[in-house]
């Protein structure tokens, strides 16, 4: 029995939207634990974050297909549907990012030089924070198609990502300070070793670069 | 007066059939909103419908029963052999039940209005003349057809922006929500006691002056909106659930003025789509008694008890599953999008009823939807269902009406 009101609704892409970001940012936080138990020596620890890593990547691409099949482009919706699509885009890189510099440091077994370790987790850690920051604003999806994308929702999603670029900002500050402790060391490094380590920073800042496009996505959406 | 016996038993048959298939169908949605959105639970909106559809179809059913009855054949023209309207009517009632039945199994939008007007449109053009079709009567109908889901959708596009407006945008839409819906409550309970009184309350024998008239409507819909006022002042945020918004406790509060819009869809609905059932019966009945084409004979309020209680059976039997089943795929529709889309095609269906224009209940309530759509009020609107429905419409009308002629012809070999 086909009822007409009930097949005229399409499925919202708002919640699942919501809970790939969440999946995105679970995933971001697993390099905390991750990069301690490297540093610590600890592989089996690190392995067990890296299994746990590639778990939610995983799931988040799940996700990922499961909204852009349920997207056709005969729907009509308040936003673009393209915007929808490319917001879920740059959520999924922060999985991609966390995966792949997972993936490089449990590959050869990366060890973070001693000097720059704890600035080093301090970076990741607002890499971290700026996922987060991005999932918060996200999580605003739903009142944002509740209030129509307008008025006082409005204001409060864009001083979420207003905050989430101060959070971008100081990423890019500690990567850069970072980078300059590490020129400090690299001649007591083996050279492919600094090279691969100048790499691994460069791919962690990207989670606060892919966060931070979460946020210009979501202003694309508030322009409308 | 034996033909006249098994006319009347027969018309009354397929006219309880056809009431049972709107309760079991079209009643969802009216109160599937209400209970996805767990504004009320299945009994209770089985209850608040059975109620308001019952006292729509008596008190506000009659307009449109007498323009199915008598609006669309021309009655002079058929003085002379008043049998061919008996088996007319029998066969409409067979055709757009039979139709009805082939499209549901297929799922098919068709609407119950589209069917029956098609069928006796058809029965009249081919069985006894183009000239016994009452053409202008027919074309207003056909346009109202047009004409009602875009009023729903504009009135919606209307409420849900003032919704917008008054109450989404602002920093404490919980407050101004506290305050505001209360007043939508009273709109919404004026617009259905307006409609009941000044077309309901002649049939059972009230008459009202206009001035106490709407003294007494104003009286009700301000009882009711501080009915609703007291519930709302009862919710409480919670404030786990929530983020600052408040959103999710806002949506409570429209919840209780989605019972009001409900209750008004549900009366609009059986005022509408009663007729369907039982006009074509109350022309039989005419005949029958009398034995003439009698357009002038009031129609018998049992005939209109008739069609309500049929609706409230098919409510029963079949349509709770209906609610559920539709109530758990609608949950896009929230209280603050649903009422708007319900008061909409409510207030749209009782002026058509209130006129007596047969007018497609869903149809109207799909344009109300639309309408909430464009005010950027639905996450995803599937436009293929949209399309199918301009189809099915395009082939409803012809197949009613080939369906009537063919059982028309049989009715009139096999019937005394």
């Amino acid at each position: 029995m086909a009822n007409v009101l009930a097949n005229i609704f399409g499925s919202s892409p708002v919640k699942p939207l919501e809970r790939h970001i969440e999946v995105a940012y679970r995933c971001a936080r697993t390099l905390n634990p991750f990069f301690n138990a490297a540093i610590a020596g600890n592989w089996e620890g690190a392995s067990a974050a890296r299994d746990e890593i590639e778990k939610l990547e995983h799931e988040a691409d799940e996700i990922k297909k499961d909204i852009r099949l349920r997207l056709p482009k005969r729907l009509f919706m308040p936003v673009p549907r393209e915007d929808l699509l490319e917001l879920l885009l740059v959520q999924d890189k922060i999985a991609n990012r966390t995966k792949d510099v997972s993936g490089l440091v449990i590959g050869r077994r990366m060890q973070v030089p001693e000097e720059i370790a704890e600035q080093f987790i301090e970076f990741v850690d607002r890499n971290i924070d700026a996922a987060k920051q991005a999932r918060k604003s996200v999580r605003e999806l739903d009142e944002l198609f509740t209030a129509g994308f307008r008025g006082a929702e409005m204001a409060l999603v864009e001083s979420m990502i207003e905050e989430l670029d101060r959070i971008e900002t100081d990423t890019d500050n500690m990567q850069a300070a970072l980078r300059a402790s590490l020129f400090k060391i690299e001649r007591s490094l083996n050279p492919i070793d600094a090279v691969f380590m100048y790499k691994v920073i460069e791919l962690t800042g990207e989670i606060a670069d892919m966060a931070e496009r979460v946020g210009r996505r979501l202003e694309l959406l508030l322009s409308h | 007066m034996e033909a006249g016996t098994i006319y009347i038993t027969l018309a009354a048959l397929f006219g309880i059939f056809m009431a049972w298939g709107i309760g079991a169908n079209d009643v969802a949605n009216a109160m599937a909103t209400s209970v996805g959105s767990k504004a009320l639970t299945i009994k209770q909106a089985i209850v608040v419908a059975a109620v308001f559809e019952f006292t729509g179809a008596v008190l506000a059913g009659g307009a449109v029963t007498g323009t199915i009855r008598k609006g669309i054949v021309d009655a002079e023209l058929l003085s002379p052999t008043p049998e061919l309207l008996v088996y007319g009517m029998l066969a409409s009632l067979l055709a757009a039940g039979t139709w009805l039945l082939i499209a549901s199994r297929n799922g098919w939008p068709v609407s119950t209005t589209h069917s029956i007007v098609g069928a006796i449109v058809g029965f009249a053009a081919v069985g006894v003349g183009i000239d016994a079709v009452q053409w202008g009567k027919v074309g207003t109908i056909v346009m109202s057809w047009v004409i009602s889901p875009l009023t729903a959708g504009f009135i919606a596009y209307m409420i849900y922006k003032s919704v917008q407006w008054l109450i989404l945008r602002h920093a404490n839409p919980l407050e101004r929500a506290k305050r505001y819906v209360p007043v939508y409550i009273f709109f919404a309970a004026l617009t259905i006691t307006l409609v009941t009184i000044f077309k309901g309350l002649s049939h059972i024998g009230l008459t009202l002056s206009v001035g106490s008239s709407y003294l007494l409507a104003f009286a009700i819909a301000i009882s009711v909106a501080l009915a609703g006022a007291w519930f709302i002042n009862r919710i409480k945020s919670d404030r786990k659930a929530e983020k600052s918004q408040h959103f999710v406790t806002v949506e409570r509060v429209f919840g209780i003025l989605m019972v009001v819009t409900a209750c008004g869809m549900a009366f609009a609905h059986g005022s509408n789509d009663v007729a369907n059932a039982i006009g074509p019966l109350a022309a039989v009945i005419a005949i029958a008694q009398s034995g003439e084409v009698a357009s002038q004979s009031p129609l018998p309020v049992w005939v209109l008890v008739l069609g309500g209680g049929g609706i409230v059976v098919g409510l029963a039997t079949y349509g709770r599953q209906v609610i559920s089943t539709v109530g758990e795929r609608i949950t896009q529709l929230t209280p603050s999008r649903g009422f708007a889309a319900e008061l909409a095609a409510a207030t749209t269906i009782v002026i058509a009823s209130g006129t007596g224009i047969p007018i497609s209940t869903t149809h109207t309530l799909v344009g109300a939807v639309l309408g909430v759509g464009v005010a950027r009020g639905i996450d995803a609107i599937d436009l293929r269902v949209v399309g199918r429905i301009f189809v099915s419409w395009v082939v409803t009308i012809p197949a009613g009406a080939i369906l009537a002629i063919l059982f028309f012809f049989v009715f009139k070999t096999i019937l005394p």
